[in-house]
């Protein structure tokens, strides 16, 4: 196998060289994908959108289709990660393994095993995962001081995207890393907290909603799907304004649907379905 | 020979993808350990979006952002000015979808190991073939 899978690569590679001979070279402005659509979109991006940032104006409004139905796929891997590795709270295995508590002031832990239920005042208990993780004061406190400011930077991200880098996409899993640090930092039962599975699981959908909802209702108003120069109806500044202002309310639910993504993916992963232990 | 060598260094950005995508292809093609193949498939992928970024650039021009002064819209752009916006919004929604491609991945992965206690091909293939 290991030789055949090298004389393909070897085939595969020397066809794509080959072909490479009648691509332009790197950086050259008369390249075929440079000339025929997107100097339009450089060209009219500020007329027609009012959205100096080209790459936005380019993803949510001229190919606003293209990025709906990718959102739609990112939602559809969430079901799909879901949909494979949740364990039903009735068929999990009834705390037959067994748990961790550490004393909060002295650091000692307790075991418990063979999910005996004991009465633990749970203000001086903390639970600890099974694969033992010693208490890390400088991670939890920089994490804690952190996470905050990340949050605030994903959500500058998203509703900065029509003059700076940024966008939907970005801010969404920069928002999403965020509750992943804090599940990495903390533990899974502490991310939980903050932002649950119902929580992360709705907000997906809820996204995709937002973006399909603004094409829909531009095609209410009589006008294209996805076509915002219809929400000049509803929102100011007329309709190149109304474009602008669509890019943002579809950008948001970019990022909403990206950030529970992510969450909902990595909960999934990191207890494989059970929601109790992971990182 | 001298052709040839300029051809190369021309065209290195094609010259670099062709090798990353190989690199994925093969440890999709040879690894036994099903992680191994999702990491090679990884490498594919970031090989599609270098591609795809390579494409767009220009020389001597900045990032699709335009300059703009407030209420003067009507300055003139000039599109060699800025490197190209289409492959960059192409890969923005590649790379997130990727992403979340992997977590399919890597679920599949694991409910494999669930069912036969292995990752590695061969072994779940002899599991598969005597019952």
């Amino acid at each position: 196998m290991k030789i055949l899978g090298l004389i393909i690569v070897v085939l595969v590679g020397a066809v794509l060289e080959y072909a490479t001979i009648d691509f332009p070279p790197l950086g050259d402005p008369a390249s075929p994908a440079s000339t025929h659509v997107s100097p339009r979109y450089i060209e009219k991006s500020i007329e027609e959108t009012a959205v100096p940032n080209v790459v936005t104006s380019v993803l949510a409004d001229y190919r606003g289709f293209d990025t709906m139905f990718e959102t739609t796929v990112i939602f559809s891997a969430g079901v799909a990660c879901f949909l494979l590795l949740r364990v039903p709270p009735s068929r999990r295995p009834q705390r037959a393994s067994e748990r961790q508590y550490r004393h909060r002031l002295t650091g000692l832990t307790f075991r418990i095993k063979g999910g005996a239920e004991v009465s633990l005042p749970l203000h001086e208990f903390e639970r600890v995962d099974s694969i033992w993780t010693p208490y890390d004061f400088i991670i939890e406190k920089v994490c804690r001081y952190l996470i905050p400011f990340i949050q605030l930077f994903g959500l500058y991200v998203i509703a900065h995207g029509h003059h700076s880098p940024g966008g939907g996409f970005q801010g969404g899993v920069i928002l999403g890393a965020s509750i992943i640090l804090l599940s990495v930092s903390h533990n899974l039962r502490i991310a939980l907290k903050r932002m649950g599975e119902r929580t992360s699981a709705l907000f997906s959908p809820v996204g995709v909603f937002i973006y399909a909802g603004t094409g829909a209702l531009c095609l209410i108003l009589g006008y294209n799907f996805l076509d915002y120069q219809a929400l000049a109806a509803l929102l100011p500044g007329g309709p190149i304004m109304a474009r602008s202002h669509g890019i943002f309310i579809v950008e948001v639910g970019v990022g909403m649907a990206v950030m529970g993504t992510m969450v909902w993916i990595f909960k999934n992963l990191a207890s494989l379905g059970r929601y109790d232990e992971g990182l | 020979m001298e052709d040839i060598l300029r051809q190369i260094i021309e065209k290195d950005n094609y010259w670099i993808y062709i090798t990353l995508m190989m690199v994925g292809l093969y440890a999709i093609i040879a690894k036994n350990n099903l992680v191994k193949k999702i990491v090679g498939m990884n490498i594919f992928q970031t090989a599609v979006i270098l591609f795809y970024v390579s494409i767009g650039v220009k020389k001597g021009a900045t990032i699709p952002i335009i300059e703009h002064v407030h209420d003067t819209a009507h300055t003139a752009i000039h599109a060699v000015d800025y490197i190209n916006p289409l492959p960059h919004v192409l890969m923005l929604t590649a790379i997130v979808v990727s992403v979340a491609t992997l977590g399919v991945a890597l679920a599949i992965a694991i409910t494999v190991y669930r069912r036969y206690q292995t990752l590695e091909e061969d072994e779940i293939l002899k599991q598969i073939r005597e019952p």
